[in-house]
């Protein structure tokens, strides 16, 4: 196609301008980050590295009082593992069963449990913080991965992707494998499981990343600072950040950061057509 | 639905239970339970309760903190919404152009969709600091006597930042596979009948791709009116004076911080009022009405 060499130019500027726009701030921590903390409240904000990457960084992995509290970030970053896998595990094969049943089969009350997924989508955990605290108090689960876990899979997203995919498969499938003999049981696990493999690892992805980066459940669930994923421990850091009159741990804070982003955007990079493919198409 | 299915009398309900006993558990009983305490007054030491009615949505709508909320938010959502779809379309034109590097472009324009709310906030925070915050300092070195700890305009500005900020990638990768699914023919096409760039993108590009404009309009506004929650917890916490607490974080400050129950509750109904009528609206409205 006809591109004049100007719109080339510009193309190009702009796209540089946009990326550094994204990746500045970002940039800014990580440098500030390996610097003393004398040095970055004397200097402000860092554009360049230091010299105190490893004394930093390793600080804030295994020596909790760095963290202002009782955990390491080691210890975060496992929470944070564990919500992560959790949530995305979890979701995917919940709602997989669930649009298995709503697709493939016909039953009594197909229609109402429809209803009752669909209306997940329209309250989000957000606007019942307060009572969801509650039930998982009286049931006795604050302070565990239980807890922490199972009111964020309680959206029904993940079963309308599959309902929405398992529409597309073919319904001849369902018909050979009835010829053949095979059961709804057999049919699910040996040719429903395997199609679709590409769409649960895309949401796979996608998931882990959102339970990874979840923040206002996290922090009224655990009170018990061994439970912090490492999104908390952001805050907390930063809300000591300004405590007992010393100079503010800004690098730590920053390290601390960079940490929390790190997994979650390799996941990303790495996976990208994958996750890429798992966005576009299941949000339609 | 599917032209063949199983008629099995036990095996879908085991399939679906899983599904629907979490959703009881965690979803229904939490939102009657919202609902309930909506409509009852406790008294200051939380012993007992009283039902009264509408008394606490009488209290809540007219109170002038939450309908100053109810109007940052939604000033504050539009803003974030219009800003990040417009960034973003901006950029996703741009890449789908280039052929030189435009994957290089394409992933670091799109890893921001994996930083939380929280980070983004922080950054932002870092940056405006008084003591050492680059854009603070360059804001205030160009004379604008740039305050957002105390000025209400100021910090919303920077809440506003933040939150297009994290929002933009999200908005490219939809915006840049909507374009990369324009076929070829229609763009050679379109460059046939018309020179401008300009001219052709709003005459051919930007109408083929209002469907996703209009999909990433309501998964913006959702995003600003929920997951921005992150976002000014750690950066404004609302002040000054609650000129930047959007309703979620409202419900979040009276209701855990206050421990104001049925103040708290009330506003979440009226919130899940306002979300189920965006969510419907999506599904009747944006469905039928834009298509080419």
């Amino acid at each position: 196609m006809y591109q004049s060499k100007w719109r080339i130019f510009t193309n190009h500027a702009i796209l540089i301008l946009g990326a550094l726009f994204m990746i500045m701030p970002v940039w800014i921590a990580f440098a500030s980050s390996t610097h003393t903390r004398e040095f970055v409240f004397q200097n402000g904000l860092q554009f360049w590295p230091g010299e105190h990457f490893f004394e930093n960084y390793g600080a804030i992995l295994f020596d909790a009082s760095a963290t202002k509290g009782r955990v390491t970030a080691l210890e975060m970053l496992f929470n944070s593992m564990v919500l992560g896998l959790g949530f995305a595990i979890g979701k995917v094969i919940i709602s997989m069963m669930a649009a298995y049943a709503i697709v493939y089969f016909r039953f009594k009350l197909a229609v109402p449990l429809f209803w009752v997924v669909f209306s997940t989508l329209l309250l989000p955990l957000e606007v019942r913080i307060v009572p969801s605290y509650e039930v998982v108090a009286s049931l006795g689960l604050l302070n565990t991965y239980t807890g922490l876990i199972l009111p964020l899979i309680a959206s029904a997203t993940g079963t309308f992707f599959f309902r929405q995919f398992y529409r597309s498969v073919p319904d001849e499938l369902l018909e050979a494998a009835r010829l053949d003999g095979a059961g709804p049981i057999r049919f699910f696990i040996d040719i429903l499981v395997p199609l679709s493999v590409t769409m649960i690892a895309a949401i796979f992805i996608i998931m882990f990343v959102v339970g990874w980066n979840q923040y206002l459940w996290p922090l009224l669930m655990t009170t018990d600072d061994q439970l912090y994923t490492i999104v908390i421990g952001i805050k907390q850091v930063y809300n000591s950040l300004y405590e007992g009159g010393q100079i503010p741990q800004f690098p730590k804070a920053f390290a601390l950061t960079i940490m929390a982003t790190i997994p979650p955007v390799l996941v990303v990079v790495v996976f990208q057509r994958m996750f890429v493919k798992g966005l576009v198409e299941t949000e339609k | 639905m599917k032209r063949v299915q199983f008629e099995h009398s036990a095996v879908p309900y085991l399939f679906v239970a899983p599904q629907i006993l979490i959703i009881s558990i965690f979803f229904l009983w939490p939102a009657a339970q919202a609902v309930y305490q909506s409509f009852l007054l406790e008294d200051a030491f939380g012993m007992s309760s009283q039902f009264v009615w509408f008394r606490n949505f009488e209290d809540v709508l007219s109170s002038s903190s939450w309908t100053r909320s109810a109007i940052f938010t939604v000033v504050f959502s539009v803003l974030v919404s219009v800003l990040s779809i417009a960034i973003s379309l901006f950029l996703a034109v741009r890449a789908d152009e280039v052929v030189r590097g435009a994957k290089s472009y394409k992933t670091l324009l799109m890893w921001g969709y994996a930083i939380a709310p929280p980070v983004a906030g922080l950054l932002g925070n870092m940056l405006f600091n008084p003591l050492m915050g680059d854009l603070y300092m360059a804001f205030n070195s160009f004379g604008f006597e740039f305050n957002h700890i105390e000025n209400a305009n100021d910090a919303a500005f920077v809440v506003i930042l933040i939150a297009v900020w994290k929002q933009v990638s999200v908005n490219f990768i939809f915006f840049l596979s909507g374009l990369q699914g324009i076929p070829k023919s229609v763009q050679e096409a379109a460059t046939l009948d018309c020179k401008s760039p300009e001219r052709r993108f709003w005459t051919i590009t930007f109408p083929l791709l209002a469907p996703t404009t209009f999909f990433l309009l309501v998964i913006n506004l959702t995003y600003a009116f929920f997951e921005t929650f992150g976002i000014i917890d750690v950066s404004t916490k609302g002040s000054p004076g609650g000129s930047t607490a959007t309703l979620v974080y409202k419900v979040y400050v009276d209701g855990f911080l206050g421990a104001d129950l049925g103040g708290s509750s009330a506003q979440s109904v009226l919130l899940m009022i306002m979300v189920s009528v965006l969510t419907v609206f999506q599904f009747r409205f944006i469905e039928r009405k834009v298509h080419y």
